[in-house]
């Protein structure tokens, strides 16, 4: 089985957010990136079939030079083989276009995306590209076995679970439950010194056309401080909800 | 021309985030002098749907769409939108219509914007106002494409009333044969799920164990709210990993977020905070939660949380 992971070089959660140019680009300065956490599930998932069941993991990340410790990261933690391609991020649609590109080259049978990224949020490639290569597709997904060209899946629903059974090619979009948190893995020293002899390809990107355009960023308003209530004084907080907050 | 939105229900009962997008459409079609049509999946009644400016409903009506399938949902949706020469479709951000929409985008050439919270800030270039960072920041996004899909946010834009009168059309789409089949399907009957919950009563460690969610559960009942944890609740086991909510977890867009015993790591705010109103109750008064809370109380939960479902059951016998 070939697995392509797909991998997001995102914001970590704790990082501060900010702008610059004008509102329009986001300021790295000071941001730490990591591998989107809904990816690292995929991942982890994607190494345990290279183990169990014999597999290749390649990994590949849309975007320019500067996410490849992101690509070497997830070549520490015992993917074969990173591919880059060499293009901004710009849309979800732009990016599964390029993605798209790569299964097609590559011929890959299983593809585990994150449900969602923790930057944009669009919750679009994993879908999108499914689309593009006429492969099988479930979302937030967790729970993945394969037996043959034969998988079945769990995916979360609102309210529950719903158990699946499709074929490959699939396209997944996971999340936690792939696998426990637990058995996420760290990058040893070894895998580390490992990393830096395998292959990173580049790839240069083919046409595509985004969709849609960021025309600028806002930041939130600063929220107002906190109302503190006495624990003797519930009467308080039901009226608060009551008549300011208008929720009860 | 009009703009079609996707109005789901569930067992023939219109879900609340349909009339929410429906009122989204209507936002939209005026901007645009157009109308509003509605597609619906084997919904029952479709009159609630004039309440909130649907002009006319597609009804599709075959027993083999009782189970929810995204392709086949994404394909029924892009035959409507053709028949209407549709050039905007307006879906919810349900886990059901976050799956379609990916599918729909490619399908019908459109780009995409999810997580959209008001209405288009100009018609043309066709201009949204979304989150992003989770929450952190909003990005005003243009759709550059002829056809164009709007996923909204929910509990953003909110509920609004534009009386019209629907009147109803059957749509017999074909139905296309589709690789994922669904086996069975796992769902917790008369509770309130996180996704559909107006209040959300949540509980972290500082429970101390299982065996005292009994307290959370009566103060959920006495505001009909749904029942969520914190990451570390669910990894040991004491509630289900589906109540986990939080950034790996599910996310919560609630009227009224009540936090016991959590104490607000930043993974967990992410997940939350497109709530509008959190209520922080924490023995501990450095807590960071108390940072993100609209209301604060520093009190023991085993004092607290009891005394407070007596006074909202005494404001409810009052209200009733």
């Amino acid at each position: 089985m070939k697995i392509l992971v797909c991998i997001s070089h995102v914001p970590d959660t704790t990082s501060k957010i900010n702008f610059t140019d004008g509102d329009t680009k986001l300021d790295t300065n000071g941001v730490q990136f990591v591998i989107n956490p809904n990816d690292e599930f995929g991942l982890t998932r994607a190494m345990w079939f290279k183990e169990k069941q014999g597999a290749t993991v390649d990994v590949v990340n849309v975007g320019g030079p500067e996410t490849e410790p992101t690509l070497r990261k997830a070549l520490a933690i015992g993917a074969d083989t990173a591919i880059r391609v060499n293009t901004p991020a710009t849309d979800g649609f732009a990016v599964a276009k390029q993605l798209a590109h790569v299964v097609k080259d590559g011929g890959y049978d299983l593809i585990i995306a994150g449900r969602e990224s923790i930057d944009y949020n669009g919750s679009m490639v994993p879908g999108m590209l499914a689309e593009l290569i006429g492969a099988n597709f479930v979302t937030n997904c967790i729970s993945l076995e394969v037996d043959g060209t034969n998988a079945k899946a769990m995916r979360e629903i609102d309210g529950g679970k719903e158990t699946v059974s499709t074929t490959l090619p699939l396209v997944i979009g996971g999340q936690k439950g792939l696998v426990e948190e637990s058995d996420l893995r760290i990058p040893n020293m070894r895998g580390i010194m490992q990393a830096r002899q395998k292959p990173l390809n580049v790839l240069e990107p083919v046409d595509a056309t985004k969709e849609t355009s960021t025309v600028k960023f806002e930041k939130p308003e600063p929220r107002g401080a906190v109302k503190m209530i006495s624990p003797d004084n519930l009467d308080e907080l039901v009226s608060l909800l009551h008549n300011e907050a208008k929720v009860i | 021309m009009s703009v079609l939105v996707y109005t789901e229900s569930e067992e023939g009962k219109f879900k609340k985030v349909a009339f929410e997008v429906a009122s989204y459409a209507k936002a939209v079609a005026d901007q645009m002098g157009t109308t509003v049509t509605a597609i619906t999946i084997n919904a029952d009644d479709i009159s609630e749907l004039g309440t909130y400016g649907v002009d006319k409903v597609l009804k599709v009506k075959d027993s083999k769409l009782d189970a929810f399938n995204a392709k086949t949902y994404a394909n029924i949706i892009k035959q409507a939108a053709e028949k209407e020469g549709t050039k905007v479709v307006v879906v919810s951000s349900s886990a059901d219509s976050k799956y379609l929409a990916p599918l729909l985008a490619v399908g019908l050439d459109a780009g995409y914007a999810s997580n959209v919270v008001d209405a288009p800030t100009s018609a043309s270039p066709f201009t949204v106002k979304r989150t992003a960072f989770t929450n952190k920041a909003f990005i005003f996004s243009t759709i550059d494409t002829d056809v164009k899909i709007v996923g909204v946010s929910k509990n953003a834009f909110g509920l609004k009333e534009n009386s019209s009168s629907a009147t109803a059309e059957d749509f017999s789409p074909s139905i296309p044969e589709n690789g994922v089949h669904v086996d069975s399907v796992d769902k917790a009957t008369n509770t309130v799920t996180i996704a559909d919950a107006e209040i959300v009563v949540s509980a972290g460690r500082g429970l101390k164990g299982p065996e005292n969610w009994g307290m959370i559960e009566d103060l959920a009942k006495v505001l009909g709210a749904a029942t969520a944890c914190s990451k570390p609740v669910s990894d040991l086991g004491w509630r289900p990993h589906g109540e986990h909510v939080g950034q790996t977890g599910k996310p919560v867009a609630a009227n009224l977020y009540i936090a016991i015993g959590i104490s607000g790591a930043i993974q967990h705010l992410a997940g939350i905070n497109a709530s509008k109103v959190k209520v922080v109750i924490n023995t501990d008064p450095e807590a960071p939660f108390f940072k993100a809370a609209d209301y604060g109380i520093v009190g023991d939960a085993f004092e607290v949380v009891p005394k407070l479902t007596e006074k909202l059951k005494e404001f409810k016998a009052q209200n009733a």
